[in-house]
């Protein structure tokens, strides 16, 4: 039933990468990065599950971290072309 | 008998987990434009991952593997929204247009309301 979990998430992750590589505005490619990462945190739980060792699970959570991260940079990146934008310079 | 009926439940759990992931993502490819595929993608961020996370920790039983199960289930939880909000706040920004400008009785929107997106200060989560 693990192996069930894993094919139904293996399954969802290609379609996420067909729309990344679809997408047509930046902002479709990084909702798609932003899901597969969720996929990829999913896939790490289950496998972990799947092959009795649950360290995979500390993989997980790590992966869970840099997905926050990674999106918010990236989204502050195209939003300013910037990473180091400060409001105060704007105004 | 009660171990019996925890593993059934855990499996139900975890198959509509699987099947709610998988719907999320087929909305995330068909639907029409940005906002109503963040709409879909939040499907498998909540319902998904949060059906799948409660399968695997009934598994677990209570050990520090739950713990960690749990863990990931508050981040999710409380980084998908975040993440959506600055993702529709950055595509605002940049100027990309909803798919429907009009209501359900094909008015268009009060310009008011559409020069006050582009106006409204930057999203404290995108800073």
């Amino acid at each position: 039933m693990f192996t069930a979990a894993a094919i139904a998430v293996l399954v969802a992750l290609a379609l996420a990468v067909t729309r990344a590589v679809k997408g047509p505005t930046v902002f479709d490619r990084v909702l798609a990065a932003n899901s597969v990462g969720t996929l990829a945190i999913l896939l790490l739980s289950v496998f972990g599950f799947l092959t009795g060792r649950p360290e995979w699970l500390d993989i997980a959570i790590t992966y869970g971290l840099l997905n926050l991260i990674g999106t918010l940079a990236i989204l502050k990146f195209f939003r300013h072309g910037d990473l180091a934008f400060d409001v105060e310079e704007d105004e | 008998m009660r171990a019996l009926l925890v593993d059934a439940l855990s499996w139900a759990l975890i198959l509509a987990g699987s099947f709610f992931t998988v719907t999320g993502m087929i909305g995330l490819l068909r639907m029409p434009d940005l906002f109503t595929r963040l709409h879909a993608a939040s499907v498998t961020d909540t319902l998904g991952a949060g059906l799948l996370c409660l399968g695997l920790m009934l598994q677990a039983g209570l050990t520090i593997v739950a713990a960690k199960l749990l863990f990931i289930l508050a981040l999710l939880f409380f980084t998908g929204p975040a993440i959506t909000h600055a993702l529709a706040q950055a595509a605002l920004h940049a100027g990309v247009e909803p798919w429907l400008t009009e209501d359900r009785r094909d008015r268009p929107m009060e310009p008011e309301r559409q020069t006050d997106i582009e106006e409204r200060p930057l999203a404290p989560a995108a800073q």
